[in-house]
């Protein structure tokens, strides 16, 4: 009974965990429609990460969550209460941006109290939650800075602090790391892991276009393309078994060879047919029909060196060294293959004819994508 | 940094002196130098004397001062405060909508402020609005010229703000005017200065809507000098022309003073 009741209340800000549900949300601007039928589901708890290249509608996806477009059918829930209809200021949500906006008249103190500030919140409980955010943050020391006295990263840290100190149940990142360099980046990177560890009850909608940042810190991974959710999983899922063409090249670098589909072997795993190869790969979600076109897809660095199972035979096209690593690219049947193997004492002269093999549990079969979508943003739904 | 040699680089330094002093000091100069002297018979003036200044800073004159310096804070505020809610309003606005206001704020600059002046009066020398004869008229009409300045200098600022700032306000749970009030006015801030140091520095210097419909009893410093020279007290008028371009000086170097507190980036 309790259950059902806490149900259908409405959801109390702090009081309990939010989550984010879209429900076939779709955003337009005139007849361009930048994000077609979006239906995602983030725990509380959760991060999810939403990857895909640039004008994919990820940050239209974030923007509708936060109440800066309104979309044009579907609804948004956040902590089961529908707030498609509400202003971003009453949405409680917490965003950090690319360009973090810091307000440059406000020193670092006053930046990460504006929240609290502006909710009318208790001023003896202010003071407290900002040193809260500061520590939580590592950015205690810098209390009475303006923000351009700071370095690029300590910014990020400041505006992280400040989405933190209003306590949110959904946190909004849109892709908060881009604009630090490479070091940074990857301190940011386990500074917002350990975030994310500590906000046990936030769900936190992150946007990149970067998947090292997506496989590190993301719980589920939505990948987007042209307007629509291409795939959604956990990173190993998607790392390992894609379900599209889309996800094996974006998630990752892959090798995607265009196959004919054989019979089923007693083993469960399926043959395919590369130029006059029989090549083995794993049985799960493959194209049933025998004889079908398909795309076979197996990662670089699972591709070996040598005679093995799934052995194929091609031309050494290039070499590259890469330290602790040799690339390989090898032209078999039509096709050019790359395969990343340990750095190999004598590696092998361009031109030279090389065996390479890869195990049939490593490669997936994905259907193949009618060239470059059949029908953009024909989802006029709900 | 496109002249390389020096020898090209003073040429050009002189050219510009060249054209710069007779153009803009040279005439600025001449009337300080008219405004000490007694009499401008030779090449250069005679007859050293400060008793134009002893005139120009009491009596009518300093009446004069003190109605230009109240009429143009009256109407630079005045014209601050429209022209930014105008501004304000037209960016949250429609492109069409906008563009109407840009035009229609336009106008009295587009217009000889003599027309400005005799519409003004015209309007308003009948009841229910009847201003004629008061001070008021003068300082509606200044706030009508002003007021365009003001419009465009905040717009061109609201344009440049990054939006970003108010939606990051907005998504930490602040209403529209906490955002107003908190993160936009304090981020145009060195606009709004710029602006009202501008509309100030026009409205201390109009003359022609202001001959148009200034009653007796609101002389603005400007008319005074006129009418000086009019009557051909040239040193009289040079001294009282002085007294005011240093006052409108000294003001507008206040607000630059504030507005460079003002800027953050």
């Amino acid at each position: 009974m309790t259950a059902a009741m806490s149900e259908t209340a409405p959801a109390t800000a702090g009081t309990r965990p939010a989550g984010i549900h879209l429900d076939r949300v779709s955003v337009a601007y005139g007849k361009h429609t930048v994000l077609d039928g979006l239906d995602l589901t983030v725990a509380p708890g959760e991060l999810m990460a939403l990857l895909g290249p640039s004008g994919s509608g990820k940050t239209t996806a974030l923007r509708a969550v936060a109440g800066f477009v309104r979309p044009v059918s579907g609804r948004v829930y956040l902590g089961g209460r529908d707030v498609t209809a509400l202003p971003p200021h009453r949405r409680g949500i917490g965003m950090v941006v690319q360009s973090y906006a810091l307000f440059p008249h406000m020193r670092v103190a006053e930046n990460v109290a504006f929240g609290l500030r502006a909710r009318k919140t208790p001023r003896r409980d202010i003071a407290e939650r900002v040193a809260e955010a500061l520590e939580m943050t590592g950015m205690a020391a810098y209390a009475r800075r303006y923000p351009r006295e700071l370095s690029g990263g300590q910014q990020q840290r400041v505006a992280i602090a400040r989405a933190l100190a209003i306590r949110p149940s959904v946190l909004l990142l849109d892709e908060p790391l881009s604009a630090l360099d490479a070091r940074l980046r990857s301190g940011m990177l386990a500074e917002l892991a350990r975030l994310h560890r500590e906000l046990a009850d936030v769900s936190i909608l992150y946007v990149t276009h970067d998947q090292i940042e997506a496989l590190t810190l993301a719980d589920r991974i939505a990948v987007m393309d042209n307007a629509r959710l291409q795939d959604c999983g956990t990173p190993q899922e998607l790392y390992r078994r894609p379900r599209t063409e889309f996800t094996a090249s974006f998630v990752g670098n892959a090798n995607l060879l265009p196959v004919t589909l054989a019979e089923t072997g007693p083993d469960g795993t399926v043959g395919a047919d590369l130029g006059g190869t029989r090549l083995r790969a794993h049985g799960a979600g493959a194209p049933a029909a025998r004889g079908a076109a398909a795309t076979l897809c197996v990662r670089p660095h699972l591709v070996g060196l040598g005679p093995g199972p799934n052995a194929l035979r091609g031309t050494v096209a290039e070499v590259q060294w890469r330290g602790a690593t040799h690339r390989l690219l090898v032209d078999v049947a039509g096709t050019r293959l790359t395969a990343d193997v340990r750095e190999l004492r004598t590696p092998p002269a361009l031109g030279a004819q090389v065996e390479l093999h890869f195990a049939a549990e490593d490669a997936v079969l994905l259907p193949v994508t009618s060239a470059p979508e059949a029908v953009p943003g024909g989802g006029g739904r709900g | 940094m496109l002249v390389h040699s020096r020898a090209a680089r003073w040429a050009v330094r002189i050219l510009f002196l060249l054209l710069f002093l007779p153009l803009f000091v040279l005439p600025l100069l001449v009337i300080v130098a008219a405004s000490l002297s007694s009499s401008w018979s030779g090449v250069l003036p005679s007859g050293p004397t400060g008793a134009h200044y002893t005139a120009a800073v009491r009596g009518d004159a300093l009446t004069a001062l003190t109605t230009s310096l109240i009429t143009a804070v009256t109407a630079s505020l005045l014209a601050l405060a429209a022209g930014t809610w105008a501004a304000l309003a037209a960016s949250g606005a429609g492109r069409r909508t906008r563009r109407l206001l840009d035009a229609l704020f336009m106008l009295p600059v587009a217009v000889p402020s003599v027309v400005v002046g005799l519409a003004v009066l015209v309007a308003f020398s009948k009841p229910p609005l009847l201003l004629n004869g008061t001070p008021s008229i003068v300082i509606v009409a200044h706030t009508v010229l002003v007021t365009a300045f003001a419009y465009q200098s905040v717009a061109a600022a609201l344009a440049r703000l990054d939006p970003a700032y108010e939606q990051a306000a907005a998504g930490l749970g602040a209403r529209p005017a906490y955002v107003l009030w908190r993160v936009r006015l304090p981020l145009l801030l060195p606009s709004l200065t710029a602006a009202a140091g501008l509309c100030f520095a026009l409205s201390m210097g109009e003359l022609s809507a202001t001959m148009m419909l200034y009653p007796p009893d609101w002389l603005p410093l400007p008319v005074r000098i006129f009418s000086a020279t009019d009557r051909g007290s040239l040193f009289t008028g040079s001294a009282v022309a002085v007294v005011l371009m240093g006052t409108t000086l000294l003001v507008l170097l206040a607000v630059s003073r504030l507005r460079t507190r003002a800027t953050f980036r």
